[in-house]
């Protein structure tokens, strides 16, 4: 068949076709439902187009019929092919069992996350008991200065200073500041696992410097209602990225009977989602520490009471929410 | 065809052809989106410090979220396309040339810290350089690529001269260089035009332009234009 025969012939089709993908565009963005004019044919259109692709193809028809038709078969593909998503049953099923399930399928890199902030942590905070001037080797003499500042017993504010409008400017601190840490710590996985181990160890390590040091001095007694709150869930959801990049690393490092990049890909699916997890937990945290923890009017009896319940609840979610749905 | 083309079969046994896009245009649609959040971080601070430190609560919330959710949020509802990457006619894909979900924005997009690394995405570039498909290390394990959004192609005007059938018989690849050769008609200059036409015509030497309009004729005719 000659090009302008095969053109007349089809041209009511391909027009009908493009108002039709411009109608669907149009639906998506003004979120309308019902299937409006003729949009019950649209796969019947696309398929049909999709073999005028192959003729034009096959029979060498002039570029820009080709490149046209190949625009139509791009745009009918994405609009026919597209996951739709139903966000907000998905995210209360992830919440009330996906997201625990997945962290207990992968115990083995939880414990190893674990065990590279807190093992760190640990044996900072005992070394700073024989050893106090080792805590200038993760914090030089300002910092020093002022954390001693903040959690100085005999302060007016404990905390970072602020008036009681500051809680929000610090909850937005917090987020920026710890939901950043959380991604890079978690992105860091990529390079072969490196980034999240570093990351792990240095926050660890920060972690048992400033907890061991104001322990020696003193200042525990402030330090400690402060941090035990949020800790339950900004601690957790630290380790929980690092396991998430972790999971990666592994993926590269040793895929199995999978290609690395297969692997990696598969992998990524799934670190991705703790991702998400943990932004939700870092969030409850970030609020916990800005209108909490930072809290004067409440005795600290009354924030380790409640830190020992919020302690309990994380590791009572991880270890048994989500366990009787079939995974 | 030139080796940036990626076919994807689709279910229906056609190919889609996509094209990869390079690091210099994806590095100038990722300035052009820098600019652009640029623009919003000082707007949005000049308004929120008016409200004193709640203000600047909100404006490091949103700090972080234009930092980190910019981008996955235009991929997502956009058709994955950032204002920078409609400047510059791209488009995310998935590999199968689906439009990408959260989670293949997320990752690609949460990556990027990495590909960043060690300075103004020092691996994102030598990745990138090293893939067929120009992947940073975020598309890599995404599995998603950044493409061309192809600009609509019109229909290329040849020159009305009578269509005529050619002397001999043509097979494809013949006919498919007469029909380029007549589309491209006013691109080439003549001299150009009249260099291609001896080739076919070698011995219109002394005609000029017959050699040029025979083609034309013939080109028409291919395409079954009625006179």
């Amino acid at each position: 068949m000659k090009q302008q025969d095969f053109e007349m012939q089809h041209e009511a089709l391909w027009q009908r076709m493009e108002r039709l993908l411009t109608a669907l565009d149009n639906q998506r963005k003004t979120k309308q439902s019902q299937p409006t004019g003729d949009m019950g044919a649209f796969p019947q259109y696309y398929r049909q187009i999709c073999h005028h692709l192959a003729l034009a193809r096959e029979r060498q028809y002039a570029t820009y019929l080709i490149d046209r038709l190949d625009r139509l078969v791009l745009d009918g593909h994405q609009h026919l092919y597209q996951a739709r998503g139903f966000f907000l049953s998905q995210t209360l099923r992830f919440i009330g069992g996906g997201f625990p399930a997945l962290v207990r399928a992968e115990a083995r890199l939880f414990w190893l996350s674990f065990a590279l902030l807190y093992l760190p942590a640990l044996l900072m905070g005992i070394a700073l008991q024989y050893a106090p001037q080792m805590v200038y080797t993760m914090l030089d003499h300002h910092s020093l200065v002022s954390i001693e500042g903040m959690y100085n017993p005999g302060a007016a504010h404990i905390g970072r200073e602020r008036q009681s409008d500051g809680d929000f400017l610090m909850f937005g601190y917090y987020i920026k500041n710890n939901i950043g840490i959380s991604f890079q710590t978690f992105a860091g996985g990529l390079l072969y696992g490196l980034g999240s181990i570093f990351y792990l160890v240095y926050n660890g390590l920060i972690l048992g410097t400033v907890a061991g040091h104001l322990t020696r001095i003193g200042y525990g007694t402030t330090f400690y209602p402060f941090v035990v709150g949020h800790g339950a869930f900004e601690l957790t959801a630290i380790v929980l990225s690092g396991m998430a990049g972790l999971k990666m690393g592994l993926a590269l490092l040793s895929p199995g009977n999978k290609t690395r990049l297969n692997a990696l890909r598969e992998a990524a699916q799934i670190s991705i989602r703790i991702v998400y997890g943990v932004v939700g937990m870092l969030l409850i945290a970030a609020f916990l520490e800005a209108f909490w923890s930072s809290s004067q009017a409440i005795a600290p009896a009354v924030k380790y009471a409640v830190g020992a319940l919020l302690w309990l609840s994380v590791a009572a979610y991880f270890l048994f929410m989500g366990r009787n749905r079939a995974a | 065809m030139l080796d940036t083309y990626r076919a994807i079969e689709t279910p229906e046994g056609v190919e889609l052809r996509l094209r990869a896009a390079g690091p210099v245009v994806r590095s100038l649609a990722w300035m052009i989106d820098l600019l652009i959040r640029g623009g919003v971080y000082i707007v949005l601070a000049i308004v929120l410090s008016k409200l004193g430190k709640f203000g600047w609560g909100l404006l490091l919330v949103g700090l972080f979220l234009i930092e980190w959710f910019y981008p996955v949020l235009f991929e997502v509802y956009r058709h994955g396309v950032t204002p920078g990457k409609r400047a510059m006619g791209l488009c995310v894909v998935n590999d199968d040339g689906t439009p990408v979900g959260w989670s293949a924005s997320m990752i690609r997009n949460l990556l990027r810290y990495v590909d960043f690394l060690p300075v103004l995405y020092g691996f994102g570039l030598i990745s990138m350089l090293l893939h067929p498909d120009f992947k940073r290390l975020g598309d890599i394990a995404a599995g998603t690529r950044v493409v061309y959004r192809d600009a609509k192609t019109k229909a290329a005007a040849i020159p009305a001269v009578p269509a005529r059938p050619p002397h001999f018989t043509l097979n494809l690849e013949e006919q498919r260089a007469v029909i380029n050769f007549a589309e491209r008609s006013r691109e080439l200059s003549p001299e150009r035009m009249e260099e291609l036409a001896d080739i076919a015509f070698p011995n219109s030497e002394n005609q000029r332009n017959s050699g040029i309009s025979q083609l034309h004729a013939t080109a028409n005719w291919l395409l079954g234009k009625k006179n």
